[in-house]
């Protein structure tokens, strides 16, 4: 059965002004159409029978506010998400990072961490893992807490062994993790090179340069506005020559950045050029 | 009586592909209005669909992109491994959460989204397919004053999908594709 809505268009942007007051987290800017189906959806699952129920509830009991951003945000991933944008970053994007003294990689909206070691696990097949070190960063921290386990359910390794090899993985994939029961847990070495922190694009600032940022299917949420935002705080963390990608179907058309970054072929990945 | 329309959505699963291959070569390039497909398939190919309908058709054919404007007189599919919604200033907004009715795209979602945005001026095709995705969402076009259109269940392939809807209200039409393919043309 599908419920009307309980919260409407004044009723959201009154909610995401209050929560960006009272809590700092500024959800404002995110694409209207996806924030207010996400926000009906939290009252559907937590049986919030109005928009007054959920108002009290996110404002007055702190402890609900994890909830709230966890199920705002989206955390739906998967290892070697679309292979062949992996094999593109295997063949064309790592080899040329290889040249750099020091490979440095900020993962945007790295959620549960499955894109994290799928990444871990292209660097140590290029044997330039000694060398790399990958930021992983995400708004909620309940999820990076999630990401430094390494630990998976096992009904996904099917789909993962099958992505990996699609994306021109030639190993033995089960030689990255352990299995126990119904999870897996991906090998220690693997997270050595990777720092976990919370990063919230829409409010904090640029923390170091890289010679490449993955931020695939985090844009979508935003509003063009933010979007904006974002970019720029990408192009000030990009060293030049280094390289942007994005989800498969997510542009910098749009943006500036489209006059000095130029797309490598077919890929949504662009190399900034100056 | 005959309404204006903005947009048509049409909604399909296993067994529509084929019906689309019949009934987008034959819509009339004078259409003012935006079609839009949601097709369930198996995403992981490198094919784009909206490649595999661009010469059938001297309409423009897309796959949507992130903030995409719906343009009338075109044609878009929404992108495998998606769910679509549209904002109110009739761009796309994409979204990568959870299946809906073990479907990503969800009809379901985009139906809705449709309905919300453009109310009366939404119309929607329900096609053939094997689960209920599309039913809940086409009854909320209905109950927003939208025009409804379900294959005749006695000829979609699978007719799963076209029964689930008539299940739970009446939609104005019930149609064979060669009386779908008359009535777009005569929106």
């Amino acid at each position: 059965m599908m419920a009307p809505d309980i919260v409407g268009d004044e009723d959201l942007e009154q909610l995401l002004n209050e929560v960006a007051n009272v809590y700092g987290y500024d959800f404002t800017e995110y694409s209207k159409a996806s924030i207010k189906r996400r926000i009906n959806r939290i009252c559907l699952l937590d049986k919030h029978k109005s928009f007054a129920e959920l108002r009290y509830k996110v404002l007055n009991d702190q402890s609900y506010l994890s909830r709230f951003i966890e199920e705002v945000t989206v955390n739906v991933t998967e290892m070697y998400r679309d292979p062949f944008f992996y094999k593109a970053l295997r063949e064309k994007i790592i080899p040329k990072l290889g040249v750099n003294p020091y490979i440095k990689i900020w993962l945007a909206g790295c959620s549960t961490g499955e894109e994290v070691y799928s990444i871990s696990i292209l660097l140590h097949e290029a044997k330039l893992a000694h060398k790399a070190i990958i930021y992983a960063t995400d708004i909620n921290p309940t999820v990076l807490e999630k990401a430094k386990t390494g630990v998976f359910a096992i009904n996904q390794m099917k789909l993962y062994t099958e992505n990996y090899n699609n994306s021109g993985g030639s190993s033995d994939f089960s030689t990255y993790y352990s299995a126990n029961y119904d999870h897996v847990s991906f090998k220690e070495y693997l997270r050595k090179n990777v720092i976990f922190s919370t990063h919230n694009l829409a409010s904090d600032r640029s923390f170091n340069e890289f010679q490449l940022i993955i931020c695939r299917n985090v844009l979508i949420y935003f509003d063009k506005n933010l979007q904006d935002k974002v970019f720029n705080l990408f192009d000030a963390s990009l060293e030049k020559l280094g390289y942007l990608a994005l989800g498969s179907k997510e542009t910098i058309r749009f943006s500036h950045l489209n006059q000095t970054y130029k797309q490598v072929e077919k890929e949504k990945i662009w190399k900034k050029t100056r | 009586m005959k309404k204006v329309i903005e947009i048509l959505v049409i909604g399909g699963s296993a067994g529509s592909f084929e019906l689309l291959l019949k009934i987008i070569p034959r819509i009339k390039i004078d259409i003012k209005f935006v079609v839009l497909i949601v097709l369930h398939r198996k995403h992981n190919t490198n094919l784009s669909i909206s490649e595999l309908f661009r010469n059938k058709t001297p309409l423009p054919v897309l796959e949507c992109e992130d903030k995409d404007k719906l343009i009338p007189g075109s044609i878009y599919f929404a992108p495998a491994d998606y769910h679509l919604l549209i904002e109110k200033d009739r761009s796309v907004c994409l979204d990568y959460s959870e299946k809906e009715n073990y479907s990503r795209p969800s009809i379901d979602i985009t139906f809705k989204s449709a309905s919300d945005i453009y109310k009366e001026k939404a119309a929607a095709i329900l096609l053939s397919g094997a689960n209920k995705d599309g039913a809940e969402g086409l009854k909320h076009i209905y109950q927003n004053y939208g025009t409804t259109i379900v294959q005749n269940p006695n000829e979609a392939e699978i007719s799963t999908m076209p029964n689930e809807a008539l299940k739970i209200f009446n939609p104005q039409y019930v149609l064979k594709v060669e009386e779908i393919i008359d009535l777009i043309n005569n929106f």
